[in-house]
């Protein structure tokens, strides 16, 4: 019955069709007593703060009223944009994000190909659950590990002053340059498990028929991965990619946060933290909410821009 | 799976990857698991053994003074209760509203399903970012409060679109009987939908519960002045960054030298990790089914 009216509505003007759908509507009070609470919520908590990029083109006090605040126009961004600090937290993120995608891409792959070729099933399934853990695990508890573990008499100084590779030990986090190395292989460590999940599921719906065939012709355990495992698995990779180039400015905060000091804050110092240090510790509202928008935008437009590359490609898409 | 098993060639060059493979897979594992042992160890090592060094996977010196100390320490107890209060009160409250905003959006005659399930997709996109939040907690009066650790998360839009294909995977007559017998929406989501669901409510609850247990940075941000509304991972960061920046002050630190060297620093971190992490270890291998399924169809479907 209700259909019948909204195919009704459909052909006529919109005057009726709002009536119809007053008239539907009606009938679904309960429906939308169990939906328009959390559409209030929604507002209040997500579009409101999207309202709040007005900050950045005011000169904002916080002792003032929201609405009572000086319009300074572009002038925030433009002394971002003039800021050397910016484009040094620019290339940390830029550069942070960059080998979190192509290290997390390359061996979650990787992992979830030689996963597949397990031939007992209570040892893969065992592999996986471990391999999920630190996923699970805050980073707090994952910076104190790292801490610990690069500590002068830590477990990595240990190994490599055993195997007589280094003499004294190093102060790893102490030293920037190795700040971006750190970071990459943590991130591998926390997540590569987690990022197989999709991979395997992925491989799990490839016509084993395939697999039959390859090996009739006489393909090796290498030549089936790379031609037909692997292929099975693209499609998945390339929705991945698009939706993780949208996420191309954002390198993570937490890891940043809690790894950074003093001595490496050149290079482990990023967008968020730039925005949190303007923001929240000397209450430049404006500037920091200006780079946060650019931040936004910036992704979004990196997101729009790998979706087109896709469709063009005539690969699976995001939208 | 059955597959792996219908090959039969073992040629040399099969057999040798075969090991390969399964060296890599153990050294993998250990990789994952040694930071853990570790902090196992050294949180039931003695501390002042500890000092000595060489504490890898066990405990040298058996001690239960570590844990004895750090749930002493009237901070650190209080902040692991506020945790589990608002890991089980949010994850409660979140699943719930989720699951019945989801069950609204899956009805295919839901005259507004399309408009409410575009406006929260869209905030995936979009977000107004740290400033305007803080902002905005600030003027709701939410700042030091608990609710702020609940309310602002209340619906998440992945966890949404797990529990909406979830319903829609299920028969359709069952809601249609419901309906016949004169069920209303709600009723047929409570009685019907919600036991339906379980597989669907039990990954979000895991994703709900790891998030509420494992947050610091809203502390931190909202309530870092209120003592009595910290939390177990919170007074682990602070433990974190005063050893990172060495200056001894207040906390746990000082503290923990002054007990007569009883405990400390190192073992203090240890047993803290210990504490904020055995309840995730102890959960999540069993849900491994569920949320290896709404991941997959959260990852496809988002």
């Amino acid at each position: 019955m209700e259909k019948q009216t909204v195919q009704i509505t459909q052909s006529t003007s919109g005057d009726s069709r709002l009536r119809a759908l007053i008239k539907t509507l009606s009938k679904q009070k309960m429906l939308m007593l169990m939906s328009l609470p959390f559409l209030l919520w929604v507002i209040i908590f997500k579009y409101i703060p999207l309202w709040g990029w007005t900050i950045a083109f005011q000169k904002f006090r916080l002792a003032r009223d929201l609405f009572d605040q000086t319009w300074i126009g572009l002038e925030n961004f433009r002394f971002l944009f003039s800021e050397p600090q910016f484009y040094l937290v620019l290339r940390n993120t830029l550069v942070m994000s960059g080998i979190n995608l192509v290290l997390g891409f390359g061996t979650a792959i990787v992992l979830a190909l030689l996963l597949n070729e397990l031939r007992r099933m209570y040892f893969k399934r065992t592999v996986q659950t471990i391999s999920y853990l630190p996923h699970f695990i805050s980073w707090v508890v994952a910076a104190n590990i790292v801490q610990t573990a690069l500590a002068p008499e830590g477990i990595v100084n240990v190994m490599l002053m055993r195997m007589s590779l280094i003499e004294q030990p190093i102060l790893w986090l102490g030293i920037g340059e190795y700040f971006w190395g750190i970071l990459g292989v943590t991130e591998v460590w926390k997540n590569v498990g987690w990022n197989t999940i999709i991979y395997l599921a992925a491989i799990t719906s490839i016509d084993p028929a395939q697999y039959e065939a390859a090996e009739m012709d006489g393909a090796s355990r290498l030549q089936r991965m790379w031609h037909i495992t692997l292929p099975g698995m693209k499609p998945v990779i390339v929705l991945l990619l698009i939706m993780n180039l949208g996420h191309i400015l954002e390198s993570g905060f937490e890891a940043q946060y809690l790894l950074g000091n003093g001595m490496n804050v050149e290079y482990s110092e990023n967008l968020d933290i730039f925005v949190l240090k303007y923001g929240m510790q000397m209450n430049n509202f404006g500037l920091a909410t200006a780079a946060g928008m650019f931040k936004t935008v910036v992704s979004f437009m990196f997101l729009i821009a790998a979706n087109n590359l896709a469709k063009r490609m005539g690969e699976s898409r995001l939208y | 799976m059955a597959r792996a098993n219908t090959f039969r060639t073992s040629s040399l060059g099969d057999k040798i990857f075969d090991v390969c493979n399964v060296i890599f897979m153990i050294l993998l594992v250990c990789v994952t698991l040694y930071p853990f042992l570790n902090m196992f160890a050294l949180s039931f090592n003695d501390a002042n053994d500890t000092i000595r060094g060489d504490i890898y996977i066990w405990p040298r010196e058996w001690t239960l003074r570590n844990f004895e100390y750090v749930f002493s320490e009237s901070n650190i107890f209080h902040a692991t209760f506020i945790s589990a209060a608002r890991t089980i009160i949010g994850t409660a409250v979140s699943v719930f509203c989720t699951a019945m905003l989801a069950y609204t959006i899956s009805r295919p005659e839901y005259a507004l399903k399309k408009f409410v399930s575009i406006t929260f997709i869209f905030t995936m996109y979009f977000s107004g970012g740290l400033i305007p939040n803080y902002l905005l907690i600030k003027e709701l009066g939410m700042l030091n409060s608990f609710w702020v650790y609940i309310i602002p998360g209340i619906i998440g839009v992945f966890n949404m679109i797990v529990i909406r294909s979830f319903i829609e995977g299920l028969p359709e007559g069952i809601m249609e009987s419901a309906k016949m017998d004169g069920a209303g929406d709600f009723v047929t989501f409570t009685r019907i939908v919600l036991p339906l669901t379980v597989p669907a409510l039990a990954t979000v609850s895991l994703f709900v519960a790891v998030f509420q247990w494992n947050s610091w940075f809203d502390v931190f941000l909202y309530n870092s002045s209120r003592q009595n509304l910290s939390t177990l991972q919170y007074e682990l960061m602070k433990v974190l960054s005063t050893s990172n920046t060495t200056t001894s002050s207040a906390d746990a630190f000082a503290d923990a030298q002054s007990s007569a060297q009883m405990v400390t620093p190192t073992s203090v971190r240890a047993t803290m990790t210990i504490v904020a992490s055995v309840p995730i270890i102890m959960v999540y291998p069993f849900l491994q089914k569920y949320f290896v399924k709404g991941m997959v169809v959260g990852g496809v479907k988002g």
